[in-house]
């Protein structure tokens, strides 16, 4: 691995008292696609989210395209503005219509011409299948839908890698489908992608390496079938047992 | 059964309105008073010490009328623009990360709100004002701008066309208002960086000159000049209306950086992490994702603290601001004893301007809503 796009080397982190992170070494080549997964409380989100700066780490190291991420430096901003995410609870903008929500930041951020990023916006939005939908307001969206926008809004700022924290967890059963079609379809393009989610088939047919994580730390990282088959950790064997379920 | 009701209360309703306008009535007439306005055109035979319109002891009680309901809306709205501001400033100070500032905020809005209104007043006007020296010893700023106990003297724009001048103030203000938002649209249309502040300010400065320099009105600048005991020349803000306004202004910006700071806050975390997340900065996020969001939770509130202001503005009163309580429910009524017009006149007035910010704010308040399913 001799050109990681982000690499976490020794990552600690508390939360007062409590030791959310613990010596987290994870290194992701371009292109990569890496699922994270593990029980509740096991620190997955909370390393996604100091990926982009959104948490701060105490000790240890994290860049981006060799760049270290840190919350207070002063180009935490453009390391974030090749970073996309998306959220458990979708965070569009609601006073926004759908396609403002994907040209703001281009326009405010990389000073594109107005026509340019809507033209652009649009055919991130047929993309997505919401084509149909740019002139409408997030609130007149399913959950579905929102979560989809908010995947576009996330490409619309040209990412070097996606982060995606539990994407399809706050949505109705039937709009699981029609999110992780998306995803799926990006992850044929080739995009860099960190997702954490529980749904084994998507990380069966997209995940170059399945990371696991109990208590705060890594503790197992494997290719997904030979994870979900044949777990190499007890903990790992538990967790399957009831994601199964 | 529902109808029944509301048909008895309304009928109770109508029956009290009776029972006083009888009451008025029979009062009235057992004192041997008549109701009218023709006292109206009567002499008022007093002065005002400060007045926007032109007005002389020998003017009748609707002129005093009039200059009542100027010098409550001069004070209101210069109370309610700058109190806006540093309203503002001092909310979103509070959220600041700077430990510094936000405490200082926090200082300020609880020592300021927990001190009456008319003490305020009272302290600005009797302790900073008033005892500023006098005339012959005022303190000079640039020997164009004096303080004294007489009031803040300022240089002030002469000319023989005011309507003119006042015009072209305006029409300068609206083009360059239209040419900054022009210009900040083609700069967001092409992607270019464009400097849309030197030209607009060029237009403001640029359309009045001209206006004067064509239309050869003649125009200067009346600068303050001590003339045996007081001044000559230039704008003077007497110390009560300045007293009046920034007293209402550090007053109310406790409470509207209090409601600002509030409506802040009740933007969801998640708006601000997805404005970061997207490469947003602190002010940027602040702007263009939090501010709009904010702004629905504030606006009722804060229409109630600009109604607060407008009658606020009574306690004029307390340091002789000639207001429109003052001169009309006061010394109006005192002369004339038509204590029942003049109340109901400067309570339409009040009715009047409280409706309109109530509607201002209320179209505001329509063009930022949030479209739902």
């Amino acid at each position: 691995m001799d050109n990681p796009l982000i690499r976490l080397a020794g990552v600690n982190k508390w939360y007062s008292q409590f030791h959310v992170l613990r010596d987290i070494d994870l290194a992701v080549k371009p292109g990569e696609r890496i699922v994270v997964c593990g029980p509740s409380g096991s620190g997955k989100s909370t390393m996604i989210r100091c990926i982009n700066g959104l948490e701060a780490y105490e000790q240890g190291t994290i860049t981006v395209a060799g760049e270290r991420v840190a919350q207070d430096d002063d180009n935490i901003e453009k390391i974030r503005q090749r970073v996309g995410m998306v959220f458990q609870n979708f965070n569009l903008f609601p006073h926004l219509s759908i396609l403002d929500n994907l040209t703001l930041g281009p326009i405010k951020l990389k000073r594109m011409p107005r026509a340019a990023a809507e033209a652009r916006a649009m055919e991130l939005l047929e993309r997505v299948h919401i084509g149909q939908q740019a002139l409408k307001f997030p609130n007149q969206l399913s959950g579905g839908q929102q979560q989809r926008v908010a995947i576009a809004r996330a490409l619309a700022m040209e990412p070097d890698v996606m982060l995606f924290d539990e994407p399809t967890s706050a949505l109705d059963p039937e709009m699981v489908k029609e999110v992780l079609d998306v995803m799926i379809a990006l992850a044929g393009t080739g995009m860099t992608m960190i997702c954490v989610t529980h749904e084994m088939g998507f990380a069966r047919a997209v995940a170059d390496r399945v990371v696991f994580m109990a208590d705060g730390s890594i503790a197992e990282i494997g290719a997904p079938d030979a994870f979900f088959s044949a777990p190499r950790t007890e903990r790992a064997r538990q967790f399957i047992q009831q994601v199964i379920h | 059964m529902g109808w029944l009701y509301q048909g008895l209360l309304v009928a109770a309703l109508a029956l009290l309105a009776c029972v006083a306008v009888g009451n008025l009535h029979d009062n009235l007439a057992a004192r041997g008073l008549k109701l009218g306005f023709d006292f109206l055109w009567q002499e008022a035979g007093f002065e005002i010490a400060f007045h926007l319109i032109p007005y002389t002891a020998s003017d009748n009680y609707w002129r005093v009328f009039l200059i009542g309901i100027t010098n409550t809306l001069l004070v209101t709205v210069l109370a309610i623009l700058f109190s806006t501001i540093l309203g503002f400033a001092v909310g979103i100070a509070q959220l600041s990360g700077n430990w510094a500032m936000s405490r200082a905020a926090r200082i300020y809005v609880e020592i300021v709100r927990n001190l009456p209104q008319l003490l305020h007043i009272l302290i600005l006007y009797n302790v900073a004002l008033r005892a500023l020296p006098a005339p012959r010893a005022a303190i000079s700023l640039g020997d164009a701008v004096y303080l004294s106990n007489r009031g803040i003297l300022v240089p002030a724009l002469t000319t023989d066309r005011p309507g003119l001048l006042a015009l072209a103030v305006l029409v300068g203000l609206a083009a360059a208002l239209a040419l900054f938002r022009s210009l900040t649209g083609y700069a967001e249309r092409s992607g270019r960086s464009v400097n849309a502040w030197l030209p607009a300010l060029a237009v403001l400065l640029l359309v009045p000159a001209l206006a004067i320099g064509l239309s050869g009105a003649g125009l200067g600048i009346s600068v303050p000049r001590l003339k045996g005991f007081n001044f000559a020349g230039g704008w003077v803000l007497v110390p009560e209306l300045s007293a009046l306004v920034i007293a209402m202004a550090i007053y109310n910006a406790a409470f509207i950086g209090e409601l600002v700071r509030a409506s802040i806050q009740s933007v969801n975390k998640g708006q601000r992490e997805a404005s970061a997340a997207i490469g947003f900065g602190w002010w940027q996020t602040l702007r263009f994702i939090v501010i709009p969001q904010a702004v629905r939770v504030l606006l009722p509130p804060l229409s109630n603290q600009y109604l607060n202001i407008l009658k606020g503005s009574s306690l004029a009163v307390a340091i002789g601001y000639p207001d429109l309580v003052g001169v009309f429910t006061g010394i109006s009524i005192n002369q004339t004893g038509r204590a029942i017009e003049i109340v109901a006149m400067t309570m339409a007035v009040y009715l009047a301007i409280s409706l309109l910010i109530g509607a201002l704010i209320n179209l505001f308040n329509h063009m930022t809503r949030i479209v739902e399913r």
